[in-house]
C-alpha cells in the first residue's frame, strides 16, 4: 500500500520535471563573451539557430563585369546616383536590385513602360533615395556597418519594402480623454512589455537623451525619471529582440550604464543609434512629401528605419556576410563627374515631376 | 495517521459555532453562513460569521472604489471594448500623473484619477488595519497581527506616497497595473543604478527567503510530531511533551541549535516584518539620499571589479567623439 503510493508520487514527480523539461529542447549552446560569473554569454537554441542560419542565405552574385567602356550616364538619360558605373557595372547592379527588391514585378516596379529614364513613377525616386542611403552608410557608418557594409538586399530580402520598419504609432483606441502616457497595451514594438510601444521616435528620429542612470552614487542633479527609464527600457528591448541577443550582449547586468564594463557591441550599437537616426532624418523623412498614401503610416509619415530593419533577429545581418564586396559600387559615391547635366544632383531635386503621383500609385 | 499526508485528510466541522459572546457589538457580526465540505479541505469547515463592523464596512467600500476607479480606467483606455479589456488585462494600467505635475493636482485624466484611487486604497488599508488592531483587542488578543500588517503598509506608503513626495513628484509613485508595476520596479532598478546593490534590498531579500525557508521548517516539523501530539504547539510552549522533545532534538542534532516552541513563532514573525520593514529602507533611500547603488557599492567596497578581458576596457564613445 504505502510502496505504491510512493510510487505514486515519484511518476507524478517525473512527470513534472519532463514536462517543464520540454520547455526548451534541445538546451541552448553557451558562449562566453565577458568575464567568468557575469553572466556575459550568448545563448543559441540549436533548432531556432537552424531556422536562423536557413533565414539568412545570401544570394549568389552575377559575375562582375569590367568597370570599363562607357559610362552609364554617357549611355543612359537621367542617372543621377550610379552615373559613374560602367554601363556593364550599371546594368548588373539593376538587375541585381530587382531580385532583391522586386523579384515578381521586375523592372516595371520602378520604370515607366518605354521610357526608363522617367521618373515619374515614386517607387524609381524610392530607389534613388535608397540607393544614396545605402552608399552612405557603406562610407560614413562603418563604426557600425564595419566592411561588412549593407545593400539593399540586407533589409530587403526580395520584398518591395523591407519587413521590419516603423511608423508613428497612433496606439490603440481609446475613450476620449484618456491619458495612456503611451504605454500599457500589448504591442509587439514594445516586445510585449507593458512598456512604451513608441520607443523609436524620441530615439531613432528625434535625439532625446538615453542616458538616465546616474553617474554618481550620491544624488547631484540627475533630473531623470523612472518614466523615461522605461522609454529607454523599451527601446532596449527592442535592440535586444531585433538581434536575438540579451542584454549581456552589450551589458555587464550589474552596472548597464557603465561602459568600462561593456562589451565592445555596446559601442558598435551607440553608433548604430546615430547611424538610424541619421538614415530616418537624412533620406527616409523626406520621401514624406511625396511617397503615396498607402506606403505611409497611420499618421502619414514615411515608413522608417530601426535595428530590426537590418539586423531581422540576428545578432550581424545576414550573419556577417558581407555582399558589398560583390557589388562595390554601393560603397562608394558614384555620381558621374561633371558635365553632364543631372551630376551632382542632389536627392531634393527628384521631386521634380510632381504629376507622378497617380502614376505611381498605378503602377503598383 | 491523518496528519501523514502532504494534504489534510481532517475534516474541522462541527455544529454552528457563532464564537464567544461580544456584548453591545453583537450587531456587527454576521450570522453563520453554512458549512462546507471543500472548505474544510483548505482549513475550517465553518464559514462566519464575519464580523465587519463600521470600520470593515468602510474598508470594503473605499477598497471597492479604488478596485473600480482602476478597473474603469484600465477598461477606458481599450474604449471600453470588454473582449480587449480581457484580453489585455494584464498590461492595462491607471498611470500616476506625469513629472510636469510635481506634487501638483492633476487633470482627472491624468493622474487625477491615479490620485484619488491611491487615496480610497490607502484609505482602505488604514481601516481594515483599525479593523485588525480592534479586532485583536476584542478577542482579549495582544497585537502582533496589527504590528505586522503595519510593516506591509510601511512599505505601500513609502512606494505610493512618502517616497514620491520626498522626491517632489508623485511621477516617482507605482502605476497600478500587472505588467506595469513589474515593469515600473524593474526601470525603478535600472535607473539607480541596480538595486541588487542596495543593502536595505539585501536585507529584505534575505528576510523574504529566509521566511519561507522557516516557514517551510516549521510546518514541516510540526506536522512531523503530529503522531505525538505536536500540534498542540502552545501547550508545548511550557510543557514541552515527547512531541515538543522530538521536534527540538531534530533540530539540534541537525544543526546543533534549535529554536524553542515559543521562539520559533518570533523568528518567523520578525522575518516577515523584517522583510517589509527593510524592503521600505531601501526604497525610501533610493533617488534620495542615494543616486546609483552600483556607484555606492563601489565607493563601500562591496561590489568586486573584474579584470579587463582582451577587447575591453571599451570606452564611452561619446568622450572620443567629444575629442
Amino acid at each position: 500500500m504505502k510502496t505504491s503510493k510512493l510510487m505514486k508520487t515519484i511518476a507524478g514527480t517525473l512527470l513534472f520535471g519532463l514536462t517543464l523539461a520540454g520547455c526548451e529542447q534541445p538546451p541552448p549552446e553557451t558562449v562566453q563573451r565577458g568575464y567568468r560569473g557575469t553572466g556575459m554569454e550568448h545563448l543559441a537554441n540549436p533548432d531556432t539557430l537552424t531556422e536562423l542560419v536557413a533565414a539568412n542565405q545570401v544570394p549568389a552574385a552575377s559575375p562582375a563585369l569590367p568597370a570599363t567602356g562607357p559610362k552609364a550616364s554617357e549611355v543612359y538619360q537621367n542617372v543621377q546616383v550610379l552615373g559613374d558605373l560602367s554601363v556593364g557595372e550599371f546594368t548588373r547592379l539593376m538587375a541585381a536590385i530587382t531580385e532583391w527588391v522586386a523579384p515578381e514585378q521586375g523592372c516595371g516596379y520602378c520604370h515607366e513602360g518605354a521610357n526608363f529614364a522617367d521618373d515619374s513613377v515614386y517607387t524609381k525616386r524610392v530607389a534613388r533615395v535608397m540607393l544614396q542611403m545605402t552608399q552612405a552608410t557603406n562610407q560614413q557608418w562603418t563604426d557600425h556597418v564595419g566592411s561588412t557594409g549593407v545593400t539593399c538586399y540586407t533589409c530587403h530580402r526580395g520584398k518591395n519594402v523591407p519587413e521590419n520598419v516603423w511608423a508613428l504609432d497612433p496606439g490603440q483606441a481609446h475613450a476620449p480623454g484618456v491619458y495612456t502616457a503611451m504605454q500599457n497595451i500589448a504591442s509587439e514594438a514594445a516586445v510585449y512589455t507593458s512598456l512604451p510601444y513608441d520607443p523609436f521616435s524620441p530615439y531613432l528620429e528625434g535625439d532625446e537623451s538615453i542616458r538616465v542612470a546616474g553617474d554618481t552614487a550620491l544624488p547631484t542633479g540627475n533630473e531623470s525619471s523612472i518614466k523615461q527609464t522605461e522609454w529607454i527600457y523599451s527601446l532596449m528591448m527592442h535592440f535586444s529582440d531585433s538581434l536575438g541577443v540579451n542584454c549581456t550582449h552589450c551589458h555587464n547586468s550589474r552596472a548597464f550604464a557603465n561602459w568600462e564594463q561593456s562589451s565592445p557591441a555596446r559601442v558598435q550599437a551607440w553608433h548604430g543609434i546615430q547611424m538610424v537616426r541619421s538614415l530616418n532624418n537624412d533620406y527616409v523623412t523626406p520621401t514624406t512629401d511625396w511617397l503615396p498614401a498607402h506606403r505611409k503610416g497611420p499618421q502619414g509619415d514615411a515608413p522608417k528605419v530601426n535595428c530590426a530593419t537590418c539586423h531581422q533577429g540576428a545578432y550581424k545581418p545576414l550573419l556577417g556576410v558581407s555582399m558589398v564586396a560583390d557589388y562595390p559600387s554601393l560603397s562608394r559615391n558614384t555620381v558621374a563627374a561633371a558635365p553632364v547635366d543631372e551630376a551632382d544632383a542632389p536627392a531634393d531635386d527628384t521631386a521634380e515631376p510632381a504629376e507622378s503621383e497617380e502614376a505611381g500609385t498605378a503602377s503598383e | 495517521m491523518e496528519y501523514q499526508n502532504i494534504f489534510t485528510q481532517v475534516q474541522v466541522d462541527a455544529p454552528d459555532y457563532a464564537g464567544v459572546p461580544i456584548g453591545k457589538d453583537e450587531y456587527n457580526r454576521s450570522a453563520v453562513a453554512g458549512h462546507s465540505y471543500w472548505m474544510g479541505k483548505l482549513g475550517d469547515a465553518q464559514l462566519g460569521p464575519i464580523y465587519l463592523g463600521p470600520t470593515g464596512v468602510m474598508a470594503l467600500l473605499c477598497g471597492f472604489l479604488a478596485f473600480e476607479i482602476i478597473g474603469l480606467n484600465m477598461w477606458a483606455s481599450v474604449n471600453w471594448d470588454p473582449i480587449e479589456f480581457i484580453r489585455q488585462l494584464p498590461w492595462l494600467a491607471l498611470e500616476p500623473p506625469p513629472a510636469k505635475y510635481g506634487l501638483g493636482i492633476p487633470p482627472l485624466n491624468e493622474g487625477g484619477w491615479w490620485l484619488i484611487a491611491g487615496f480610497f486604497l490607502t484609505v482602505s488599508i488604514l481601516l481594515w488595519w483599525w479593523r485588525t488592531f480592534k479586532l485583536s483587542q476584542k478577542l482579549g488578543m495582544s497585537n502582533y497581527l496589527a504590528w505586522a500588517f503595519a510593516g506591509a503598509i510601511w512599505l505601500y506608503l513609502v512606494l505610493g506616497f512618502i517616497r514620491p513626495v520626498l522626491m517632489g513628484s508623485w511621477s516617482e509613485a507605482v502605476p497600478f497595473g500587472i505588467f506595469p508595476h513589474l515593469d515600473w520596479t524593474a526601470a525603478f532598478s535600472l535607473r539607480y543604478g541596480n538595486l541588487f546593490y542596495n543593502p536595505f534590498h539585501m536585507l529584505s531579500i534575505a528576510f523574504l527567503y529566509g521566511s519561507a525557508v522557516l516557514f517551510a521548517m516549521h510546518g514541516a516539523t510540526i506536522l512531523a510530531v503530529s503522531r505525538y501530539g505536536g500540534d498542540r504547539e502552545i501547550d508545548q510552549v511550557t510543557d514541552i511533551g515527547t512531541a515538543g522533545e522530538r521536534s527540538m532534538l531534530f533540530w539540534r542534532w541537525c544543526m546543533g541549535f534549535n529554536a524553542s516552541m515559543e521562539s520559533i513563532h518570533r523568528w518567523a514573525w520578525w522575518f516577515a516584518v523584517l522583510t517589509v520593514i527593510t524592503g521600505g529602507i531601501g526604497i525610501l533611500l533610493t533617488g534620495t539620499v542615494v543616486e546609483n547603488w552600483y556607484l555606492w557599492g563601489v565607493k563601500h567596497g562591496i561590489a568586486p571589479a573584474y579584470p579587463a578581458l582582451d577587447a575591453m576596457p571599451v570606452v564611452d564613445p561619446m568622450v572620443t567623439e567629444a575629442q
